[in-house]
């Protein structure tokens, strides 16, 4: 049984775990960021009429979409210095997830675009508006309420994903959990301390998301009122 | 160079079928176990049962919560502890199946909350009872809504199938990994890999797709 857990250890091992607490947190902010250009340019390019445009973005999409983000980081990892790129292990990581999230966002926006009624664009139409003045004043604005949520949702498993890059050890927190693990024989106090600090990774992620579904909310009721 | 790396490549493919096999019993398996006690869990949440009903809500949390690969190994490292002895294949079975049945009961859950109550009370007047109604008329409405999104979790569930190999399972992703060190290509070897994931995948992304736009020509909705 489980009658020898040992907080001290844990106490002990505080230092690294908060140390990778802090790599997930910014490596995952920097992953998203990459996501959310990788996901606009995507979904620019989906939009399009041409087809030289929105069929790369497609078969992009559907090919991150049907492998598995494991494979997928293998692929840069072993990959790139075939080509002659030789990154740190913690930039592929950053890559793999900007690239990965970034074929998902590209659809929640979508999602979000084609939400807008017809006739809201038929309205930038007829008042004269061009292609981009209705996109900033009209589309966008509309659309960027309905995205947060979804945009939210895909950061936790962005989050959750980022685990993955211990496996081509990058110093974050599965790693951490794994030293203690494999240094003192005692991988229940390592992993469930790991997943403790996820969790408080999910539940502030969480959060936001209802807080920013209730402003949302309000935001809507003021602009109908 | 190519050709050699080709044949040696083509050499590998006793591994890479074994890989290949493993991804699909992993999956196969943990998809029925997931399915069966995602249902189960899903109808347990909405049920009367306020205790049972939020202690499964505190467990789904836990799960969705926390990376899958962390999941992975408090299983196979943990259970042992506890007297439980494991093989990594059971392990990975185990917590495949929990994962999956803990987003299916989520999404049946969420499947019955949108079968109007006006259904419930008829079902209720016309004298029939708890299990019947379930049966007869929750359960067939609530799979029409579940369905696209129980398709897109199988999808999930393949992929996840290939975090697995970091306890040593020798399926498809793992396949690859061994192979790319005697044959160091790994955009050849990884692609291989990937289409082996599209090939099974694809497919299913295209039905929840078509399910989904089925569904929402029911409901009288515009596709755009």
């Amino acid at each position: 049984m489980l009658e020898n857990f040992s907080f001290r250890t844990i106490v002990e091992y505080l230092p690294l775990f908060g140390h990778g607490f802090l790599a997930t947190l910014w490596l995952s902010i920097v992953s998203f960021a990459g996501a959310l250009a990788v996901g606009i340019i995507l979904c620019a390019m989906n939009l399009q009429r041409s087809r030289l445009a929105n069929v790369p973005a497609k078969i992009y999409i559907d090919a991150i979409r049907a492998t598995p983000l494991l494979a997928q980081l293998y692929f840069l990892y072993f990959g790139l210095p075939r080509l002659g790129i030789v990154l740190p292990e913690l930039v592929v990581g950053i890559l793999a997830l900007s690239l990965n999230s970034g074929a998902y966002i590209a659809e929640i926006i979508r999602a979000g675009i084609l939400s807008i009624s017809r006739g809201q664009v038929e309205a930038g139409i007829a008042s004269g508006m061009t292609y981009m003045q209705r996109m900033r004043l009209v589309v966008l604005p509309q659309a960027f309420r309905v995205t947060i949520p979804p945009l939210l949702g895909q950061a936790i498993v962005l989050v959750k994903d980022s685990a993955l890059l211990s496996l081509i050890s990058v110093s974050e927190l599965t790693r951490a959990g794994q030293l203690l693990a494999s240094d003192r024989f005692m991988p229940a106090e390592g992993f469930i301390t790991t997943a403790a600090c996820y969790l408080i990774l999910y539940y502030g992620l969480k959060g936001l998301a209802a807080l920013s579904g209730r402003w949302l909310g309000q935001q809507s009721v003021r602009s109908r009122t | 160079m190519i050709w050699q790396q080709f044949q040696s490549l083509i050499g590998s493919y006793p591994l890479a079928l074994r890989g290949l096999g493993m991804t699909v019993a992993l999956s196969l398996i943990s998809l029925v176990v997931g399915t069966l006690v995602g249902f189960a869990l899903g109808i347990l949440r909405t049920g009367g049962n306020q205790l049972i009903s939020r202690a499964i809500g505190v467990w789904v949390d836990l799960i969705r919560g926390t990376p899958f690969l962390v999941q992975i190994f408090l299983i196979f490292f943990i259970l042992p502890e506890l007297g439980i002895e494991l093989d990594a294949f059971t392990a990975g079975i185990i917590a495949l199946s929990n994962l999956a049945a803990c987003f299916i009961c989520e999404i049946v859950a969420a499947g019955i909350r949108a079968v109007p109550t006006g259904q419930v009370e008829a079902a209720l007047a016309s004298g029939l009872a708890r299990w019947q109604r379930m049966r007869q008329v929750v359960l067939p409405q609530a799979m029409r809504m579940s369905l696209p999104p129980l398709v897109g979790q199988y999808v999930l569930l393949i992929k996840d199938s290939s975090v697995v190999s970091a306890i040593g399972l020798t399926d498809l992703t793992r396949v690859g990994w061994l192979v790319v060190q005697r044959v160091p290509n790994g955009l050849l070897v990884f692609a291989i890999v990937g289409i082996g994931y599209f090939v099974v995948c694809y497919p299913l992304i295209l039905l929840a797709r078509r399910l989904e736009s089925r569904m929402g020509a029911a409901h009288g909705e515009v596709q755009l």
